[in-house]
C-alpha cells in the first residue's frame, strides 16, 4: 500500500501523457498506470523515441516524452487496473503481482478499441482488426509481400493500409462500408477542421495504388486452418479475393470498463464530462477517446484541460478548440456508423462470443446482455465482453449497464489481497 | 522515473525464443505475439476446438494468450520478446 498519490492517471496514450505534462507543470506529482509495454497508447505503439522521428505523426511523442522525463513523472508500464477495492483506490496487476494505488485526483485516459462485428469466418487465424494488424506490424510482424485486404469502417482504414504498404504488404483493396454521400458530407466539414486528425483519409489520395471503395463490406472469410480468401460485397456484386491477412475493424468504441466500474455516468456510449472534463464523480476527470472518438488532437487537448481543471486552474482558453474537436468526433460517429446490412452477415452458427464460442443462434432468444450472460455465457470469458459487447449492442441493441470486478482475468492472489486500510 | 518508450531496446538486434521447443529468431523489440503470428503457429485452441490467433493486437481480445516462461494465459501482444523466452501454445 502506497501513500495517497496526488494525481493518478490511467492510460499513457496521448491524452494521459498530455495530462501528465500539464499537471506536472502545474506543480502536481503524477503517477501514470498503463497496460502497454511502453508509453504511447495506440497511435504510438512500438515507437522508440530514436525511431519516432522517422514515422509520420510520431514527432509529438518525442516532445511529450522529453517533458515527462524532465518532470520525473512516474510511469508504470505493463500495469493493468482491474478493480477498486476501496474508495479512491485502484488495484492493479503487474509483473510483480498486485498493488493498490490511492489517489487524491484521478484522470481516466483509457482510450478506445476497435469495434468488431461477426461474419462467417471471422475467427480464422489471419483475420485481425485493422488497427490490430497495424499494431502487430508496429510490434515487429513482417508483412512484406503479404496480400492484405483492409475492410470495415473509419478513418483508420486508409491509415492502416498506408502503414502496411510502407512495410511491403500488397494491399488488395480498402473496403469502407460507409456510403460515398456520407463521406462526401464529412469531407466537406473537414474543410472546417484544418488539423491533422484525419491524417488517415489523406493517405487515400496519395500514393496507395490499392482501390478505396465505399459502400463495400466484408461478407465472409474462408480457409482451412488459416485465412485463404475473403468475399466482399461491392455495390450489387460479390467478389472473392485471395489474401494472407484480412485487417477488419468497424471504427472505434471507447474503453468504458473502468469508468463504469467507478460509477461515472455514461451517455451515448461515452463518459459524460462537463466543460472541465470532469465526470459525474468529483475528483475523476476523463480525457481522450473515452469521452468520444476524435483522435490525437482531441486527446491532447482534453488531457491538458483535465490536468489544469483538476489542479484548480482555468482551462477556459482551450474550451473553444476542444468543443470544435468534440463536434468533429460526433461527425465521425455519424459518418462511420455501421450500416444495418452488416447485422445480417452472421448466420445462426457464426460465433459471436469468441471466448466462450457462443453462436448467434443461441443469442437470438435472449432479450438482454444480462440474460445472454446468464444463459449462454456470452461475455463471460477472459475478454469479458470487450469484443462481443459492442457486437451485441449493434446486432441486438443490448446495453452493458454495469461491469463487475475484476476487469480482467486476475490471479487469485490479486483478488484475495485485503483492501488497503484507510 | 519515466523510462524511454523503447519497444526497440538498444542491445542485440535479434532475440531468439523457443515456440513449443522450436527455436525462432525475431527482431529485438518485437512483441511475443508478432513472433508467434510470424511463425504461423496458432496461439490457442478455442473451447470448441478451433485454432485461434491474435485479433486486436492491443491487449483486449485475449485471443493471443500463451504460456510464457511457465506463466499461463499471458497476453503475448502486450509482452516484448526476450532472448531465451520459452513460449508454449495450446
Ligand atoms: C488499435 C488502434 C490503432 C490505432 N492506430 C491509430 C493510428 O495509427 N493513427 C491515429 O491517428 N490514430 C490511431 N488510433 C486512434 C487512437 O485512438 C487515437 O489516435 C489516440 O491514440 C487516442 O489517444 P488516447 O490517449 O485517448 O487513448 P489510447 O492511445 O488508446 O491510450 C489509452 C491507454 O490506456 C491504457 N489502458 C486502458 N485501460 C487500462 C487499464 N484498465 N489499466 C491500465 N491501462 C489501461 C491502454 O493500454 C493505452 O495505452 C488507433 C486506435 C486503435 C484502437
Ligand atoms: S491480440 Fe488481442 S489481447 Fe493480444
Amino acid at each position: 500500500m502506497t501513500d495517497r498519490l496526488d494525481l493518478l492517471i490511467v492510460g499513457a496514450g496521448p491524452a494521459g501523457m498530455a495530462a501528465a505534462v500539464a499537471a506536472s507543470a502545474a506543480g502536481r506529482r503524477v503517477t501514470i498506470l498503463d497496460d502497454n509495454p511502453a508509453p504511447g497508447g495506440q497511435i504510438w505503439r512500438g515507437f522508440s523515441t530514436a525511431a519516432a522521428g522517422t514515422y509520420p505523426g510520431a514527432k509529438p511523442l518525442v516532445a511529450l516524452h522529453r517533458s515527462l522525463r524532465d518532470h520525473t513523472v512516474d510511469i508504470r508500464s505493463r500495469t493493468r487496473v482491474i478493480s477498486t477495492p476501496a474508495p479512491r483506490t485502484l488495484r492493479v496487476q503487474d509483473d510483480g503481482g498486485a498493488a493498490d494505488y490511492s489517489y487524491q485526483d484521478l484522470i481516466l485516459a483509457t482510450g478506445a478499441r476497435e469495434r468488431f462485428l461477426p461474419f462467417p469466418g471471422w475467427t480464422l487465424p489471419g483475420v485481425l482488426g485493422a488497427g490490430g494488424l497495424q499494431a502487430l506490424v508496429k510490434s515487429g510482424l513482417s508483412v512484406r509481400d503479404k496480400r492484405v485486404v483492409v475492410a470495415g469502417s473509419g478513418p483508420l482504414l486508409p491509415a492502416v493500409a498506408a502503414t502496411l504498404a510502407r512495410h511491403g504488404a500488397r494491399i488488395q483493396g480498402i473496403f469502407e462500408q460507409a456510403p460515398l454521400d456520407r463521406l462526401a458530407r464529412f469531407a466537406f466539414t473537414l474543410a472546417a477542421h484544418p488539423g491533422k486528425i484525419l491524417e488517415g483519409l489523406r493517405y487515400r489520395v496519395t500514393t496507395l495504388s490499392a482501390p478505396y471503395r465505399t459502400s463495400s463490406w466484408i461478407v465472409s472469410a474462408h480457409g482451412a486452418e488459416h485465412l485463404e480468401s475473403v468475399d466482399v460485397c461491392i455495390g450489387d456484386t460479390s467478389r472473392r479475393l485471395a489474401c494472407d491477412y484480412l485487417a477488419c475493424g468497424f471504427h472505434l468504441v471507447p474503453n468504458l470498463e473502468l469508468p463504469l466500474l467507478l460509477g461515472c455516468t455514461i451517455s451515448d456510449n461515452c463518459v459524460a464530462v462537463d466543460a472541465n472534463q470532469q465526470s459525474s464523480l468529483p475528483h475523476v476527470y476523463c480525457a481522450g477517446e473515452v469521452t468520444g472518438i476524435g483522435g490525437l488532437e482531441k486527446a491532447l487537448c482534453e488531457g491538458e484541460i483535465a490536468a489544469l481543471s483538476s489542479a484548480g486552474k482555468s482551462a477556459a482558453h482551450l474550451f473553444e478548440r476542444r468543443d470544435r474537436l468534440a463536434r468533429f468526433a460526433r461527425r465521425l460517429d455519424v459518418t462511420f456508423a455501421p450500416r444495418r446490412e452488416l447485422a445480417q452477415l452472421a448466420t445462426p452458427d457464426t460465433l459471436v462470443c469468441r471466448c466462450e464460442d457462443v453462436p448467434r443462434g443461441a443469442l437470438e432468444t435472449c432479450h438482454s446482455w444480462r440474460e445472454a450472460k446468464l444463459h449462454t455465457r456470452c461475455g463471460m470469458g477472459p475478454c469479458q465482453g470487450r469484443v462481443c459487447g459492442p457486437a451485441t449492442n449493434f446486432l441486438f441493441g443490448w446495453q452493458q449497464e454495469s461491469v463487475r470486478p475484476p476487469l480482467a482475468p486476475a490471479r487469485v492472489a490479486t483478488l484475495a489481497a485485503p483492501p488497503p486500510s484507510q | 522515473m519515466a523510462t524511454e518508450p523503447t519497444s526497440h531496446p538498444a542491445p542485440a538486434a535479434v532475440v531468439t525464443v523457443r515456440i513449443n521447443g522450436r527455436p525462432l529468431s525475431a527482431p529485438a523489440g518485437a512483441s511475443v505475439a508478432a513472433v508467434i503470428l510470424q511463425s504461423g503457429i496458432p496461439f490457442r485452441t478455442s473451447v470448441s476446438g478451433e485454432p485461434r490467433s491474435a485479433l486486436c493486437g492491443m491487449g483486449i481480445c485475449e485471443e493471443c494468450r500463451a504460456t510464457v516462461d511457465g506463466v499461463p494465459h499471458t497476453r503475448t501482444c502486450q509482452l516484448l520478446a526476450a532472448d531465451g523466452m520459452d513460449i508454449r501454445t495450446a
